[in-house]
């Protein structure tokens, strides 16, 4: 993708791509049900509830339930996707998280549906940017961030074929389709979008199509940013992390997500103990954030083209000087 | 010792065997065969918790009829084949009382005997909270309080998709109660209607630190049962033809609650309705008084 295709492209809600996947799922396989809490409409199922009226399990606001649910529906032989806005699904039911799914090895596909900020103005108890640090805490749960619609189906087509746990986060703030379609989602691999030797961004989810841009604008400065979609942040794919630090010398994650936790963390996990190198975590830090729409937030907090560029400069003339 | 568990095939067949016999024979010999697999039990569940020196004795021995009379005469498994996808779904919601689930699925055959010794000792399967990844007939992992009833939910909702008969069987603490996502579980099961689950609620009236009455007050239960749309039956838990009767199907097309009342330790003359041995430790003097109480 050009500079101009990422600056003009058209962009895509996620939530569309992951209910169309589902239903198409669903009609080949009919061990595959949705389980919602009162999140039909959030999560894009009405569709799906229309052509599968019996398999649209809605256990009302109750998520403790919903996720339990869940595990019972892996238990009885059937493929769960739980879906629900994702501060809640993760925040209110952390505990079913950890012993019914990931301890118990449920296979329940977790759908955190609108992550980050997507929520905007609806403030933070609505913003989903721990999701990433506490799932992570969580043992023997693959977590998935797609970065655009056609990752979003791969990862769909591979949770309803892994015999096991994962969360899938999905976003619903604007993304354009950043590259060719995968015809096959690869858990633990990451994709290298653009070669670039000046420093590396890794990104996830809403990100990556960020530092895309970011790319773009710096090249007409003679900086060349390698960019990885990290689309798995666990496992994490730190061979890829590891070549990155190793070849460019600089590494910047960026996430829509707290800094504390979540894929600058894993990343930052990885390359102190194995090759350190400069490195800077963009994300939330840790606060709650003002008011405002995602787009006014995320600009906010220097999640954008301009903010992963300015922090490429920054390191690139620090490393130089 | 292994880290996974296996079936005891001759015990495995010993209990179809006798699963059939009794089919044929009836009830009398039923609740006979219920009340020896109960007392053999509470006898290993004892040895367990006094070799080990960690256990919850007296939740186990209040459950261990309820545990008995479900391996003994209800349930449909087959402890040599315990992934059956047909088999009755039984989850021990107050996972703390893991002593004598262990035991009893050992005297039905899901694993040696002998591996009861391993109880809570490094790198056993037998963890103080049963485990579904490594100890055969375990179907969710419980120990945290309200989290087996929502799974049970969830399993009696495959059971209704797939129109299958197989039942549903959740055995609920009564303090359990105080958790809040049973009651989301409540909710879910009676608004679809899960005919095919039914809740054991073990009625002891004690929880880790006091009464549940005086902790966070539960009665009127059968009523709150009953206006969640749910069909209650009130029986005597450490009654075995009582508890039988109770897990006959719904009649209301509607999820069973049984409140079982049962006795805190029951057994045991010392520990019987006493607090303390919530998790207290018998004595070596203690666990031989216990035996001969047990085994008389």
């Amino acid at each position: 993708m050009t500079r101009q295709q990422t600056l003009q492209a058209p962009t895509y809600d996620c939530r569309k791509a992951f209910a169309e996947e589902l239903i198409g799922l669903a009609r080949q396989d009919e061990r595959i049900v949705a389980v919602c809490n009162d999140s039909v409409g959030s999560s894009n199922l009405v569709r799906f509830r229309e052509e599968f009226p019996d398999r649209l399990i809605n256990v009302g606001i109750a998520e403790q339930d919903l996720v339990g649910v869940g595990a019972g529906l892996a238990n009885g032989g059937m493929i769960p996707f739980v879906s629900a806005a994702a501060p809640f699904l993760t925040g209110r039911a952390l505990e079913q998280i950890k012993a019914d799914v990931a301890y118990s090895g449920a296979r329940v596909i977790l759908c955190g549906q609108s992550p980050g900020m997507a929520y905007g103005e609806l403030g933070p108890t609505h913003h989903s940017i721990e999701d990433l640090s506490w799932l992570r805490a969580v043992a023997d749960l693959p977590i998935i961030v797609p970065a655009d619609p056609g990752e979003t189906r791969a990862a769909v087509r591979w949770a309803a074929g892994n015999d096991g746990p994962s969360y899938l986060r999905i976003g619903r703030h604007p993304v354009p389709a950043i590259g060719p379609e995968q015809t096959e989602f690869v858990l633990g691999r990451s994709i290298q979008l653009r070669q670039g030797s000046s420093a590396t961004v890794i990104a996830a989810g809403t990100m990556v199509s960020r530092a895309l841009a970011a790319a773009d604008l710096l090249s007409t400065e003679s900086i060349s940013l390698r960019v990885i979609n990290m689309s798995t942040i666990e496992p994490l794919d730190g061979e890829a992390v590891l070549k990155a630090a190793a070849e460019t010398g600089a590494v910047i994650t960026v996430e829509e997500a707290t800094t504390t936790g979540g894929l600058g963390a894993a990343v930052a996990a990885v390359l102190i103990q194995h090759q350190p190198v400069p490195m800077r975590i963009l994300g939330v830090p840790r606060q709650f954030a003002p008011t405002g729409g995602t787009d006014f937030l995320l600009e906010y907090f220097g999640l954008t083209a301009a903010g992963i560029a300015d922090a490429a400069r920054t390191m690139i003339r620090h490393a130089r000087s | 010792m292994t880290g996974i568990l296996l079936a005891d095939r001759s015990r495995a067949e010993e209990f179809a065997a006798a699963r059939r016999r009794l089919a044929d024979l009836g009830r009398e010999e039923a609740i006979q065969a219920v009340a020896d697999l109960a007392r053999r039990v509470r006898l290993s569940d004892l040895d367990m918790i006094g070799r080990a020196r960690l256990g919850h004795i007296g939740g186990d021995f209040s459950v261990a009829d309820i545990l008995a009379t479900l391996y003994g005469a209800v349930l449909n498994v087959n402890p040599a084949w315990p992934d059956d996808p047909e088999r009755d779904r039984f989850i021990l919601s107050k996972g703390h009382s893991a002593g004598a689930l262990y035991a009893t699925l050992a005297h039905c055959g899901f694993f040696p005997l002998a591996e009861l010794d391993s109880f809570a000792q490094p790198l056993s399967a037998l963890n103080g909270h049963p485990n579904r990844n490594k100890v055969p007939g375990v179907e969710t992992n419980t120990g945290p309080l309200g989290h087996g009833f929502p799974v049970a939910v969830g399993c009696a909702l495959a059971a209704k998709l797939q129109r299958s008969s197989r039942r549903t069987i959740v055995v609920l603490g009564d303090g359990e109660l105080q958790e809040g996502s049973n009651w989301e579980a409540a909710m879910t099961a009676s608004h679809y209607g899960l005919a095919s689950l039914t809740a054991i609620v073990d009625r002891n009236r004690l929880q880790q630190g006091a009464g549940t009455e005086e902790t966070k007050q539960l009665e009127p239960l059968a009523d709150k049962w009953s206006s969640f749309g749910w069909e209650v039956r009130a029986i005597d838990g450490h009654h075995h033809a009582q508890i039988l009767s109770s897990l006959e199907p719904s009649q209301s097309g509607q999820p069973v609650c049984v409140i079982a009342s049962t006795t805190k330790g029951k057994g045991v003359s010392f520990m019987e309705n006493r607090v303390e041995w919530h998790h207290k430790v018998p004595s070596p003097d203690q666990i031989v008084a216990a035996r001969g109480e047990l085994s008389a």
